[in-house]
């Protein structure tokens, strides 16, 4: 059963090495010369102002957050939907209570203003 | 319509439970549909919907019987814990009403979450399978954290959430381990099977690292020592209400899930199986015992200490789970039913103890220290005279319910044998008259401060004074009812064990 | 031997990044550390043969998770080392000694339980039961443990509801 896998390992071994081997090697051959210039952060050839580390609006890791919680209903649709010719209406059921429960959450979200600008 | 072994029955029998459900969902949908000034609705709308659930409570009580394919039972045990719920959270509701006008914090989102941990707490004393006990304490415990840090101006409430949450979270993962091992032992997550299986004998050092495991996550919950550490920050962080319905709520469905997983699913080692200590057969009493103890000594000890009326409180809830824990300990159906006896007793001295210092928060003045409550007698008097019940009630003093609590308690270790335990209680409840006749004389010795503003009791805060006392008093003077209840579910707990015989 | 050969590797992997993650300087090396650490235990998954629960790591642990954790590195923004953050009462010692002591008792246990292996529990249908993980999971979930389901959805949406009160301005 395993034995399925192999290839995909070698595959992942391949991609890997690649990368590693490939930086190495421009690693080892390029000249060392660093200059204040070359190592400054890119940003579209404009001069950086500020930090990169700024106090960012917590809009965003709300929007995070919401992604997890939905996504963790979304994965529990999986196997709902691999099985749902066995469940049969009491299946539709079942799922629909626990929809109807999230999407009172996401109403709720989209009514606070938690989905606005992000 | 309804295949694999469900029937309309289960749907009847999780009526409570879908009640809670959908005043919760309401009262979310009516938080974000009502305009801000008529939010006020919304305590009115949660208590309709907790009296919904305990009247179909009553139609669904004197069944016995799992439903849902084994994952959730309807015996008195679980009914009576559903009834302390409803009522603890209905009074914390009421308590609430005007608590949440003095922060400034709004009340959809608040009566929400308590109804969510009500349905946790439901959950959590109905179900019968690790996996459905699990999944009640964590909707309890998140619903928690964020309450104990829904005043988000003070940094109290904040420091609060977060160490409850990180310390909880922890102990739940030690929990979830000690579950996971237990399945792993018997191939089962339903607590019948676990013990039918484990009844033959297949104990020994994994099973005891289990127990050791399940006792570490559940000994956080009841704030047992040396679990306790997050109890008197949290409970001096949190909105007193939130405090209150901890205290009592979370205590209880930590009880009830505790006395399900080792009554119904490890009756067989209580007293050994899990190896040998210091030459003794072990079995899990001996955790609990050692945990009892130092609770009840450790919390009277630090409580005497405290100027804090919310961390004097938590100490002393602290020692109240040292109490609780001897009637586990006893390992009978008597020590059961003084348990459960207790608890319900408790609810009411706790929550009316907390509806005080509830009274005493208005504008400007935080009012949980001690000093605040000089002169109570004289502005008012009726507050002041049900505190005095309150605090004797938790020093067990008769006439009032914590004598019959501590009463019934002690009997039921001395019966069991454990007559060093009792007197260990004893002298503890002498100890904590100390802190909690201290209250008394700085409400009645005392005067007051001079620039302290009015007190004023709203009539949402003295119905909850009312039934507490009530409560209180009556079951201190007439406990038969209590008793008789409390035995009849007490009896119906481990009823698998009366099958396979190991129930003295 | 195939299975023990994975195992083995993918054990010592997950060990060796989880140290990377409590040992690293910059928390954003810790979280990328906390992602191929994620990553092995979904092989492990594979190796079990429970192929959806992988599918489920990878989409949510080290989709989600990691996420949050890259955004609260961003907000919290520490401009200090970890040095500034050492307090003075931490006890280390004890803390160390304890570790220790909780990892003596568990290896005496599973040596113990090895060298004495308790009978052979009826087994609980194996990940790799007829028609893959995916059905196995689905028809347990929906039918036996329906209840806890129906409760997760509760606390799903108190997680939202709670993320949005906490988050949200003071008004």
């Amino acid at each position: 059963m395993l034995r399925a896998y192999v290839p995909i390992f070698l595959f992942i071994l391949v991609a890997i090495g690649f990368a590693v081997v490939t930086l190495l090697i421009s690693r080892l051959v390029h000249a060392e010369k660093p200059n204040a210039v070359k190592l400054e952060p890119y940003e579209c050839g404009i001069e950086p102002e500020t930090d990169a580390r700024d106090r960012y609006s917590v809009r965003y890791y709300l929007v995070a957050m919401l992604f997890v919680i939905f996504d963790v209903e979304t994965i529990f649709m999986f196997p709902w939907a691999v099985i749902l010719d066995r469940l049969a209406l009491f299946g539709l059921i079942e799922m629909a209570l626990f929809l109807f429960i999230l999407v009172v959450g996401y109403f709720y979200a989209w009514k606070k203003g938690a989905l606005e600008w992000a | 319509m309804m295949p694999l072994g469900f029937t309309r029955l289960d749907f009847y029998y999780l009526l409570p439970e879908l009640i809670v459900t959908a005043g919760a969902v309401a009262l979310l949908g009516g938080d974000v549909l009502l305009a801000r000034g008529r939010h006020r609705l919304l305590t009115w709308v949660g208590l309709a919907f907790l009296g919904a659930a305990a009247v179909a409570l009553a139609f669904i009580s004197g069944r016995e019987g799992t439903v849902a394919q084994g994952m959730y039972s309807v015996d008195g045990f679980a009914v009576f814990f559903k009834l302390l719920f409803l009522v603890a959270a209905a009074l914390t509701i009421l308590m609430s009403h005007r608590y949440l006008d003095v922060e400034g914090a709004r009340p959809g989102e608040y009566y929400f979450l308590v109804l969510c941990a009500t349905l946790g707490m439901m959950v959590m004393a109905a179900g019968v399978d690790l996996v459905t006990l699990f999944i009640g304490l964590e909707t309890m415990a998140v619903s928690f954290y964020i309450l104990v840090g829904y005043i988000k101006p003070s940094r109290r409430s904040n420091e609060a959430s977060i160490k409850y949450f990180l310390l909880g979270t922890f102990s739940l993962g030690l929990l979830l381990y000690g579950m996971s091992l237990l399945y792993g032992l018997t191939g089962s997550t339903e607590l019948r099977t676990i013990a039918t299986t484990l009844a033959g004998g297949r104990g020994g050092p994994l099973l005891a690292l289990a127990v050791m495991l399940l006792v570490a996550g559940m000994g956080f919950k009841i704030a047992a020592v040396p679990f306790h550490a997050w109890a008197p920050d949290v409970y001096e962080g949190a909105p007193t209400p939130i405090t209150a319905f901890i205290s009592v709520g979370s205590k209880a469905a930590s009880f009830a899930m505790l006395l399900r997983i080792f009554f119904e699913g490890l009756p067989a080692f209580r007293m050994d199986g899990l190896g040998t200590i210091f030459g003794q057969p072990l079995g899990w009493t001996y955790f609990f015992y050692v945990l009892s103890i130092v609770s009840m000594t450790l919390g009277n000890l630090a409580a005497l200490t405290q100027n804090n009326l919310k961390r004097m409180l938590a100490y002393s809830s602290i020692a109240h789970a040292g109490y609780l824990l001897i009637g586990i300990v006893a390992a009978t159906p008597r020590g059961v039913m003084a348990a459960l006896v207790y608890l319900m007793v408790y609810t009411f001295m706790q929550l009316g103890a907390f509806a005080i210092v509830v009274l005493m928060r208005r504008q400007d003045v935080i009012g949980d220290e001690l000093k605040d409550l000089s002169g109570l007698s004289v502005r008012q008097p009726a507050a002041a005279v049900a505190m005095l019940i309150f605090m004797l009630s938790l020093g067990g003093i008769p006439p009032t319910a914590g004598f019959m609590g501590k009463f019934s308690l002690f009997a039921a270790a001395i019966e069991s044998g454990y007559v060093g335990l009792a007197i260990i209680g004893v002298l503890n409840s002498a100890i904590s008259l100390y802190y909690y006749v201290r209250v008394v004389v700085y409400m009645w010795v005392r005067r007051e401060e001079a620039a302290a503003p009015p007190v004023v009791m709203s009539r949402a805060l003295a119905l909850v004074l009312i039934v507490a006392v009530a409560g209180t008093l009556v079951l201190g003077v007439y406990p038969r009812a209590l008793f008789d209840l409390a035995q009849a579910s007490a009896s119906t707990l481990g009823r698998a064990d009366q099958a396979l015989g190991l129930l003295r | 031997m195939l299975d023990a050969i994975a195992f083995y590797t993918l054990a010592a992997l997950i060990l060796a990044f989880a140290i990377a993650v409590i040992t690293a300087r910059n928390p954003v090396h810790s979280v990328v550390f906390l992602v191929i650490n994620f990553l092995a235990v979904a092989i492990v998954y594979i190796v079990l043969g429970a192929e959806f629960l992988a599918m489920i790591q990878v989409l949510v642990y080290a989709g989600g998770i990691v996420v949050l954790y890259l955004f609260v590195v961003m907000l919290v923004n520490l401009k200090r080392g970890p040095e500034a953050h050492q307090d003075p009462r931490r006890q280390t010692g004890a803390g160390v000694g304890l570790a220790v002591a909780v990892l003596a008792e568990l290896t005496a246990i599973l040596a113990y339980t090895g060298r004495n292996p308790l009978p052979a529990v009826v087994p609980a249908a194996s990940a790799r039961g007829p028609g893959g993980n995916t059905e196995q999971l689905g028809w347990l979930l929906y039918t036996t443990y329906l209840i806890p389901f129906e409760v997760a959805s509760m606390l799903l949406l108190v997680a939202m509801i709670g993320a949005i009160v906490l988050a949200r301005k003071v008004d």
